[in-house]
């Protein structure tokens, strides 16, 4: 058992625990349904600003891409406009396939020798494909959850929602980005135990949100499928807070609280955390510049003045034996 | 029957201690011989008015550190901080997913876990964490922070050392986070306190007193550029005369003095000599050399931003003074990182120039028209594609060639298939080492950045061992007995690596092949090469048996 | 060596190479020995696929005639390797070859208590200690070998290209001293 995670599994259960008990045996359901939520969306906003502010506030003194793949530079030969882009262009299409494609991730591949010295490659493809699954998963999620928050509810969320659910299972029909989100989500965690390699490099701060986002989805799987949480109530709690007119209905359970709890915790937990990497990405650069400093010059906002052994001081040194060896020189003897 | 004894009973020091589960944290470092390299002497400090030359020896308990050492290195931390982007977010959005882990050679080759590039990196990380962030202050160990201690700091001179610089780490980041932009800033904060290694600091004090790495004044330069025109005219038959310093030249030509001084490097400088001298009585171009700009590389890039710009403002001073057109720049990595990402930059905008355009084939080079300075493979493609060198292939027969990608010009630049098409034009047996090990996830000589000393040898040797495996591949396979590479220290450091790995196998520079296939006016009949081994009978042996098609296999 | 060992040691072949090699990789820090087992791709894991091509041949030449050259041969690899990685001190980087006596012995358990093979056994053993002394001579080759180009690489580098022009005399002193 490592610590590492320990902790973080512990500190969820008691995130759990306090909001159950605290609906449930407090009554605090004000505190958990409506200052909490608000509380957690302004510190992730504000959150999320300020470090994306830091962080530009900090210069790019240098244009230092990355560059994977052929560069541009005589007309004749292959130009590889998006691993090593010259043009802005270039830039936005490298950033898209990163962003929403996992991009380097992808370019894992495993090469593997058999006996008759014959090489193949094998694409290693298991952390590209469920990080993808994760993500892309977590945001249907997130979009579906919209409907929440909006009345009546658009078109195309519902017609998202119909292809979520294609696979009619139980009653209401699973949606399956929740599913993906959850399988996904244990597995990352559990690369994270048995891959010795990764084991050795997690930290409990790469716990936590693991075992968060898995309590999220778990809450939300729970409550639609098993506890039946009173939907109608829910939306209009939900609402209320979207209007900026909060109310508590009655009888939505403590499951509910205890969900809307930890996304709370998650979205205020998330400045502050390496979840940033969903801003940063952006910011990268090594990514999101093109690589084509000899071409147009890229200015140092601080470029210092430095002290350099010019010429003249160079030929004083030596000017005598320069002469001898027959050097031109500016001054002679 | 009794229980039979165990033989770790006997072994127990020969065992390594079980550790699973220990965080890397809790893993003291040991600083090994072999593994680092000797504490930069202060004369060469000095020289560069850099902070604290002294006496240190790495393997002694006192490094003799400033009583603030540590509020320096957290100025310079917060510093750093602020002015690059780069180290900012890469010190925050690391998600510790692992991509990275294995891609390292020094990882692959030492089996040395702190060399995964991510733990390299969380090495200033947990400090920033500790000292930059309220999160990681109040976490403490549980959010991977920790106090910068003196055993920190050690830990990361001894591992900062230890990484070449080579980005492989970057390609595969899913954030491109770049561990040797870390390595960079963290050598420049070791620098703070006087902690630079001497294989650095002393070529950096020589380039910026005579000019180049090597500390080779100005007439023994000539001397030894004069040498080689002997030896080529034995060789060839042909008289070529270098100029140097020469006002009002064409082209400067600047390359690294490595080249000029040691071997089979020197080969390579012969090639360049052979053709710029082919160039000026076929087409008149004039092209000098300068002894004051006399070193392409720079060892700056691994001290701090400052010094590289402080080198590499002789570049442009004296094309400034001499007055030529544009730059030429040799066979070079780290060099071409700095041209390429780095100089327009720092000492540019060099409008005293102009936008570079090869005066023999009209071409435009459009990709360096703010620098204006060309890459000699470059340059030599364009001349092939336009048909105006002579080339005979076959007198390069008696080698069977691998490309190995050096890092910079693979990830700082992206110059993958203007050398490919030099070799298949200059040579006629070419073979690709497999894909996963060339082109931009090329695999380090495990000697860059400043680390190809003596000394560190067993460091080299394993951090060497993923490339030397892959060009042992191609050996077994398809019988390569070279190496072609366009770096000076790829040509100063595989001899011995190959020597321990693959020694069946040379190295060689792109112009040394160049050289030796291109049909020089007035030469006499060749028999041997530059190097004096000899040139394979035509008569004797078919060429086409030897003959196989170039190709990019691995694409 | 009886008919009946070497049958016995064939038919364990797999495991006892398994084993073998499970126990050279856990010689390394184990977050190391997982990558080394896991990842089998020649490229991207050159020590790794070094010790599993090479531990299957050596065995059956164990078992066999022990021809020198054609053991040296599969056992110089790995220990070039091992020569080179500084986490180990010389007498961890032969080990593994003695690691083979106790994998021998836990895997013929009860044929030894049977007393069927203890004394072919013993033979064999000394065998592994032939091995073992093979291993020494390979290392110690190695060893040398860095400390030649160590010793030798400025020289080669340098000083050749130097000594051809005859500038041998004006290398400036402080030169000397990095080598
Ligand atoms: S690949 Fe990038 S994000 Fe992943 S561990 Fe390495 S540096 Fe961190
Ligand atoms: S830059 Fe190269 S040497 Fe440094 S950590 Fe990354 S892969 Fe390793």
């Amino acid at each position: 058992m490592s610590t590492k995670y320990m902790y973080s599994l512990i500190a969820v259960i008691v995130l759990v625990l306090l909001a159950y008990v605290g609906v449930e045996a407090a009554g605090l359901q004000i505190f958990f349904g409506v200052v909490i939520p608000y509380l957690a969306i302004i510190t992730f906003v504000g959150g999320f600003i300020y470090r994306v502010m830091e962080w530009s506030r900090s210069p790019v003194p240098f244009r230092i891409p990355t560059t994977c793949g052929q560069q541009k530079s005589l007309p004749w030969i292959k130009h590889d406009k998006v691993d090593n882009p010259f043009t802005a262009v270039g830039v936005v299409i490298r950033m898209f396939l990163e962003i929403l494609f996992f991009r380097s991730l992808f370019r894992n591949t495993k090469c593997e020798l058999s006996e008759g010295g014959k090489i193949s490659y094998r694409w290693e493809k298991w952390l590209w494909l469920f990080s993808l699954a994760f993500h892309w998963s977590f945001l249907v999620v997130l979009i579906r959850h919209l409907r929440f928050f909006l009345e009546p509810v658009p078109a195309s969320l519902q017609f998202l929602e119909k292809i979520d659910g294609f696979v009619q299972v139980g009653l209401p029909g699973l949606f399956l980005s929740g599913a993906v989100l959850l399988v996904a989500a244990v597995f990352l965690f559990l690369r994270r135990v048995y891959i010795p390699q990764v084991r050795y490099i997690s930290l409990a701060a790469d716990f936590f949100p693991l075992f968060l986002i898995i309590s999220v989805a778990l809450s939300g799987i729970l409550m639609r499928y098993f506890a039946k949480v009173d939907i109608v109530g829910a939306k209009e709690l939900t609402m209320g807070l979207a209007t900026f007119h909060p109310t508590i209905p009655e009888g939505i359970g403590g499951i509910f609280y205890v969900h809307v709890f930890l996304v709370s915790v998650l979205l205020a937990y998330f400045p502050f955390s390496k979840l940033m990497h969903l801003g940063g990405v952006f910011l990268s650069p090594t990514r999101n510049l093109p690589n084509n400093t000899r071409a147009y010059r890229h200015i140092n906002p601080w470029n210092p003045p430095v002290k350099v052994h010019t010429y003249q001081e160079y030929e004083d040194d030596f000017r005598e034996r320069m002469i001898e060896a027959g050097l031109p020189v500016e001054k002679e003897l | 029957m009794s229980k039979l004894p165990k033989s770790d009973e006997y072994f127990s020091k020969i065992k390594h201690d079980k550790t699973s589960g220990a965080e890397w944290m809790d893993t003291p470092t040991v600083i090994r011989e072999g593994m680092f390299c000797y504490a930069a002497k202060p004369a060469s400090v000095e020289t560069l008015g850099l902070p604290f030359p002294r006496e240190w020896n790495p393997l002694h308990e006192d490094w003799k550190l400033p009583e603030n050492w540590k509020e320096i290195i957290h100025k310079g931390f917060r510093d750093r901080l602020e002015r690059f982007r780069s180290f900012k977010v890469f010190m925050d959005i690391c998600v510790r997913c692992g991509a990275c882990s294995d891609k390292c050679h020094f990882f692959i080759g030492t089996g040395d876990p702190k060399n995964m590039p991510v733990v390299r990196a969380e090495l200033l990380r947990s400090v920033y964490r500790n000292d930059f962030t309220k999160v990681g202050k109040i976490l403490g160990k549980l959010g991977g922070a920790r106090e910068l201690t003196l055993d920190v700091l050690k830990e990361w001179w001894y591992y900062m050392f230890q990484c070449t610089e080579c980005r492989r780490c970057s390609v595969f980041c899913p954030y491109g986070i770049d561990t040797a932009e870390i390595t960079m800033m963290g050598r420049e904060l070791l620098n703070l306190l006087g902690l630079n290694i001497d294989w650095i600091a002393t070529p950096v004090s020589n380039c910026y007193k005579t000019g180049n790495h090597m500390g080779i004044q100005p007439h023994a330069f000539k001397d030894m550029l004069d040498f080689f025109v002997d030896e080529i005219e034995e060789v060839t038959g042909v008289l070529v005369e270098p100029q140097f310093n020469k006002k009002g030249a064409d082209i400067l030509f600047i390359t690294p003095s490595g080249d000029v001084f040691g071997d089979p490097g020197t080969y390579t400088c012969m090639g360049y000599m052979i053709l710029l001298h082919y160039l000026k009585v076929k087409y008149g171009l004039n092209i000098t050399w300068s002894t004051y700009a006399s070193e392409g590389g720079n060892f700056g890039l691994f001290t701090s931003n400052e010094v590289m710009k402080r080198l590499n403002a002789k570049m442009y001073a004296e094309a400034k003074r001499l007055g030529v057109k544009w730059i030429l720049g040799g066979e070079c990595g780290h060099m071409w990182r700095v041209i390429n990402q780095y100089m327009g930059t720092m000492n540019g905008p060099a409008d005293f120039l102009e936008e570079p355009v090869n005066p023999i084939t009209g071409t435009k080079f459009e990709n360096a028209k703010s620098t204006k300075m060309v890459h000699i493979v470059e340059f030599t493609a364009d001349l092939i594609k336009h048909g105006k060198l002579d080339l005979d292939p076959a007198r390069n027969d008696h080698l069977k060639v691998t490309f190995h990608d050096s890092c910079n010009p693979a990830r700082g630049m992206g110059m993958l298939d203007e050398p490919r098409y030099v070799i298949k034009n200059v040579c006629n047996n070419f073979y690709e080492m497999p894909r996963n090990c060339i082109r931009e996830q090329t695999f380090c000589c495990g000697s860059g950045s400043g680390l190809n000393a003596s000394e560190d040898m067993e460091l080299r040797l394993a951090g060497g061992l993923p490339r030397a495996n892959a060009v042992k591949y191609v050996h077994d396979k398809h019988g390569v007995n070279m190496m072609a590479c366009i770096c000076a220290i790829d040509r100063a450091v595989f001899p011995p690596l190959m020597e321990y790995w693959v020694p069946e196998v040379d190295v060689t520079g792109l112009h040394e092949m160049v050289a030796n296939a291109l049909i020089i006016p007035g030469e006499k009949e060749k028999t041997v090469d530059l190097r004096g081994e000899d040139i394979l009978d035509k008569e004797k042996v078919g060429t086409d048996e030897f003959y196989t098609r170039p190709s990019f296999s691995g694409r | 060596m009886s008919i009946q060992l070497v049958n016995l040691l064939e038919q364990k072949k797999t495991t006892i190479v398994k084993k073998w090699f499970d126990l050279v990789v856990e010689t390394y820090q184990p977050d190391t020995s997982q990558f080394l087992k896991s990842r089998k791709d020649a490229f991207a894991n050159p020590v790794g696929n070094c010790i599993s091509q090479n531990l299957g041949p050596l065995f059956d030449e164990l078992i066999s005639k022990m021809n020198y050259e054609t053991t040296r041969s599969f056992l110089f690899p790995i220990i070039r390797v091992r020569a080179v990685q500084p986490t180990f001190s010389s007498s961890q980087a032969i080990a593994f070859v003695f690691s083979l006596k106790e994998i021998i012995r836990e895997n013929l358990k009860k044929e030894i208590r049977e007393k069927q093979v203890a004394d072919d056994l013993l033979l064999f053993e000394s065998k592994i200690d032939g091995l073992g002394l093979i291993a020494f001579d390979i290392f110690m080759e190695c060893r040398e070998k860095v400390y030649s180009i160590k010793a030798n690489e400025e020289r080669k580098r340098t000083f050749s290209a130097f000594e051809r022009a005859g500038l041998i005399t004006e290398i400036p002193a402080n030169r000397s001293s990095l080598s």
